[in-house]
């Protein structure tokens, strides 16, 4: 059916423009041309034969007399194993000079998956970081979020984890990324061999805002796709506070009533029906998501990053360039853990204690109090713990990451000190050690 | 004739929508789009135009599209069968949705709750010629250990006479099972199944009563310090991570209450597919039957349409009330009543309404009460006693307790169990805040006594802040000692380890009996000479104490646990103030 065109707008504000047109449904696309050229816009309101539609490429220089033309379905994107090497932009248009995808279009923002069917998740992904496997690992079809403040290298674990993550195929969703950010990703996933396994949607921070909306819904449609055909796919998204911030701008001018820190009141929602899309699917694949949420001022009560913490299972805080052991928290490591090695979960609560009591022994230290044998133990234990284990740079495998773990043990207590069960000990204790 | 109407705008999931005829509040309507009829409800009106809020995604929908009004609210079917079901906000069945629409949830597709086809064992309670009114039995269907009683429609306002009613035997729902026949003549078919408006209390009971008796949930720090009477209300508020819902749980499984219902209301899938899977496997030690005989769950999570959250809560409170009129105590478990509130919000934001604090509507705290005042023990008018009890959690923003949803629910609720980041940080579990938590309700032990053991807990915490300034060579040995039993009743008694299959349910007997033991501790004069010594002296004490919590009550082991704890604390007490002398007799005596 060939639309017709309109070719009058009666108003633009921000982003957005309305026209007066008829037989027009809510979401659907239209294309706007306009003096610098054609961009997408979707409907976002419809009343009577008023018609508004939130411009992709933003309100700028459009005029009053540029055609709009309705397309006649909602956003969608081509989905097929063609994607896999490529690089898009947040409407799915290629950003790598590769040929346009018109193929096997498919909807983006479906429907959730019914909770009926999901299952209870059993697999590991291991990462090769210890931070992650050892001490928080990473379930398939689990949803974390990486909570940073913004001087931290998010971006690098970030492209560690899509170089070594376990998985079947990456695709990595960003929002208002720097563009040397964006060439970091590029270049790090073409030097690791990982960008035929993946798919890239980049918005970047100068693209227009609105762009960087559609970005969490193209990489979710498309990753539910392949883990419909049995992939296990690895979403990242960097990075989310950008894109509730584009939420933010757009609902303010909308006029829409602020809630919290002028964020729409839908935030919760909004943010819930991206993450929710991770699942394991019973016989086919799983999607895991790994957002990364900047937190404005260091401060995890900022609606954006509390709001994801109700949401996700669990958070990865990243301070001073580690991944932090406290705060940090895999809600779903409980159901793997006990499957990797018999010492795993002893030695992950084990080491974890004494770096704690390390923690007190640094705060004596520094008030200057006098320090037992004890305390110099622990102050040497703290000191191999960070080298060894902390340190994002370490990339070894569980087992070695455990075995490093009793080797450390090992150099600076005594197997009673450790307060781990004596049948363990016998077991892993290393033979050279006293 | 119903009445119809069309599509004249759309603004998110909310429609407005052009009628030509009578409309009323909170009729239900279908949008046919694409083939679909997708459901919504009337929440505004004016003039000839109606807003309405749509259950389902509003993709699609465009200028024109046709509406049919339905004539009545949004209502659920009552009936037996509804007893281990999951259902999503509108009481669609989701595993039948499943089976019929695949892993994703099409919208537009709408199932009935209740089997049509099941047969069940009916017997006749009424006889011809009785008269009868709303709620009144007329007979009972065997629905797992419970007689779920057939009654008059809650929506028969008349005196009815039965005119007949069929003998006992095999029925299924639809079939009518009496017919009986009001002052006027006029006679109507009665089945086992009616609808009832989800919005609208069931007030068929004589009176109501004062919630009194204690609702046991296996929980000693709740039990105990901040109990939960049968047909009360409670709230649980608490930032995330805090175990709001590893809490309520918990709660599900062990509660001393014959029906479970569980409101998933705007929370992770996840969590609820944890409930999904366990209840069937595990078994109701009371009943020896699975725990999912005596759940219902209602699962509207966060990424399901925001209108049916918002009528979710409504969906599962309107179940409770229905098995209280069977003479049933019924607990109803909303996690989390502020994604409920904040489905609220983005609703009265669409309609433009004048927005309250942080932006919820003005009814916020109206509509909150609403809800929990629904809870209550009744007694029926035939002398039986049935309550609903609500337990709703609190996702605060922030984890700060000054925002609009926590503190309209704690003007209303009866107990708070505020969870604190600072006790779940500890890894020191139920978080429950013991100092800032309250309760209104009579617990499974007197007053006096919590409050006995309370007032050295107070002190023990008081010390413990004086020794952050002063450190533990300022504070005298009394003081010390009085930290020290602080200390030690959180750590055995407070605290609950809920992965111990012992530890993680707690008896009444079993609680009366440690908590004499607490104040035996609680009043007791110790000779230590160094806080050294009353510091490992305690460190032993709670060893001890833990290998107890985790030993079977009541068997030798327990005994000879118990009696090596007694001997042990002999060695070093030297006698018990007065006032706690008294007390625990008074306990022994209770016992």
């Amino acid at each position: 059916m060939k639309k017709k065109i309109y070719s009058k707008i009666e108003s633009i504000a921000g982003n957005v423009i309305s026209v007066k047109a008829e037989d027009v449904k809510y979401k659907e696309l239209a294309e706007v041309s306009t003096a610098y050229g054609r961009s997408l816009a979707e409907v976002i309101k419809l009343d009577k034969d008023l018609v508004s539609l939130q411009v992709f490429a933003g309100g700028r220089g459009i005029s009053t007399g540029d055609e709009v033309r309705f397309l006649g379905h909602p956003m969608q994107v081509s989905f097929s194993d063609n994607l896999l090497g490529r690089i898009f932009d947040g409407s799915g248009m290629p950003r790598d000079n590769g040929p346009e995808l018109a193929d096997n279009l498919i909807s983006i923002g479906g429907p959730s998956f019914n909770p009926a069917m999901r299952i209870i998740p059993r697999n590991m992904i291991r990462t090769g970081i210890p931070m992650i496997d050892l001490f928080n690992t990473l379930v398939e079809s689990q949803k974390l979020p990486i909570f940073s403040s913004s001087g931290e290298p998010y971006n690098e674990l970030l492209a560690r984890i899509a170089l070594q993550a376990e998985v079947d195929m990456i695709i990595l969703g960003g929002m208002g990324l720097k563009y040397d950010d964006y060439l970091f990703f590029k270049e790090t996933l073409e030097q690791g061999g990982a960008l035929s396994r993946s798919i890239m949607f980049i918005h970047t921070a100068s693209d227009p805002v609105v762009e960087s909306l559609l970005v969490p819904d193209i990489s979710l449609a498309v990753a539910e796709k392949f883990a419909l055909k049995g992939k296990r796919v690895l979403v990242l998204l960097t990075d989310m506070t950008n894109f509730a911030d584009a939420m933010k701008e757009i609902a303010i001018t909308q006029e829409q009533v602020p809630s919290n820190r002028g964020y729409p009141g839908d935030l919760y929602s909004q943010l819930a029906s991206r993450y929710e899309k991770a699942v394991d699917i019973e016989g086919a694949g799983s999607i895991t998501i790994l957002g990364v949420t900047t937190m404005p001022g260091d401060d995890v009560t900022h609606p954006i990053p509390d709001n994801t913490g109700y949401i996700t299972e669990g958070q990865y805080y990243l301070k001073g360039g580690r991944i932090e052991p406290f705060g940090s928290l895999s809600r779903l490591k409980q159901q793997v853990n006990d499957k990797t090695r018999r010492d795993h979960r002893a030695v992950m609560d084990g080491m974890i204690k004494l770096y704690a009591s390390y923690k007190e022994a640094l705060e004596k230290k520094s008030m200057g109090f006098s320090l037992s044998d004890w305390d110099m133990n622990l102050l040497k234990y703290g000191k191999l713990f960070e080298q060894n284990m902390m340190d994002l740079s370490v990339n070894i495998s569980l087992e070695d990451a455990l075995n490093k773990g009793w080797g450390i043990l090992a150099e600076c207590f005594t197997k009673e000190q450790t307060g781990l069960k004596s049948d363990l000990i016998e077991e892993f204790w290393p033979k050279n050690a006293r | 004739m119903k009445t119809k109407g069309k599509v004249v705008g759309v603004n998110g999931n909310m429609v407005t929508i052009n009628v030509e005829g009578r409309v009323s509040m909170n009729e239900v309507a279908y949008i046919s789009t694409e083939g679909k009829k997708l459901k919504s409800e009337v929440i505004r009106v004016q003039g000839a135009d109606v807003q309405a809020q749509v259950f389902e995604i509003t993709t699609g929908i465009g200028i024109g599209d046709e509406v049919e009004f339905s004539g009545d609210m949004l209502a659920v079917d009552l009936g037996p069968g509804l007893l281990g079901s999951v259902y999503d906000g509108l009481q669609n069945p989701l595993p039948k949705l499943a089976a019929e629409a695949g892993a994703f949830l099409e919208r537009g597709i709408y199932i009935d709750a209740l089997e049509a086809e099941k047969s069940w064992e009916f017997k006749p309670i009424a006889k011809v010629g009785d008269t009868v009114t709303k709620a009144d039995y007329l007979g009972s269907v065997k629905e797992g250990i419970f007689d779920h009683k057939i009654m008059v429609p809650f929506n028969f306002f008349n005196t009815y006479k039965v005119k007949t009613i069929v003998e006992a035997g095999t029925y299924k729902i639809h079939d009518t099972i009496a017919k009986i026949e009001d002052e006027d003549g006029n006679v109507f078919d009665i089945t086992m199944v009616f609808k009832w408006p989800v919005k609208r209390a069931i007030d068929c009971y004589a009176e109501r009563l004062k919630p009194e008796e204690p609702m046991v949930t296996m929980v000693r720090l709740i039990d105990t310090f901040f109990p939960v009477a049968k047909g009360g209300t409670y709230c649980i508020p608490g930032p995330f991570g805090a175990g709001k819902t590893v809490l309520q749980q918990a709660t599900s499984r062990n509660a001393a209450v014959d029906i479970v219902i569980i409101a998933a209301c705007g929370e992770r899938a996840g969590e609820v597919v944890e409930t999904l899977k366990e209840f069937p496997e595990l078994t109701d030690p009371r009943t020896g039957k699975s725990l999912m005989d005596r759940t219902v769950i209602i699962c509207n999570t966060s990424s399901m349409p925001v209108a049916s959250r918002e009528a979710s809560v409504y969906t599962a409170v309107t179940l409770a009330e229905y098995y209280r009129q069977m003479g049933l105590d019924v607990l109803l478990l909303a996690d989390s009543t502020s994604r409920w509130a904040q489905a609220m919000r983005e609703m009265s934001g669409r309609l433009e309404e004048i927005p309250g604090e942080e932006a919820f509507p003005a009814y916020l705290e109206s509509s909150i009460a609403g809800f929990y005042e629904r809870a209550g023990q009744v007694r029926l008018k035939n002398g039986a006693i049935g309550s609903v009890t609500i337990g709703g959690t609190v996702s605060p923003a922030g984890g700060n307790f000054e925002e609009p949803v926590t503190q309209a629910t704690l003007k209303v609720v009866g107990a708070f169990h505020g969870l604190s980041r600072e006790r779940s940080d500890a890894r020191k579990y139920p978080a429950i805040h013991p100092i800032d938590s309250w309760s209104k309700y009579e617990g499974i032990i007197p007053e006096q006594h919590v409050g006995y053991a309370y007032k050295v807990l107070k002190r023990g915490n008081e010390v413990e802040q004086m020794m952050k300034v002063v450190g533990e060579e300022g504070t005298s040995i009394d003081d010390y000692v009085t930290y020290m039993k602080s200390e030690y009743i959180d750590a055995v008694y407070f605290q609950q380890n809920s992965f111990d299959e012992v530890d993680a349910a707690v008896g009444v007997d079993r609680q009366k009996a440690m908590f004499s033991l607490m104040l035996d501790i609680c009043s007791a004069t110790f000779d230590f000479s160094t806080k050294n010594e009353a510091r490992d002296w305690f460190a032993k004490l709670r060893q001890l104490t833990l290998d107890l919590n985790s030993i079977v009550w009541d068997t030798s082991d327990y005994k000879t646990k118990q009696d090596e704890i007694f001997s042990y604390i002999s060695s070093k007490k030297s006698s018990n103030d007065e006032e706690g002398q008294k007390l625990i007799k008074e306990l022994e005596a209770v016992k």
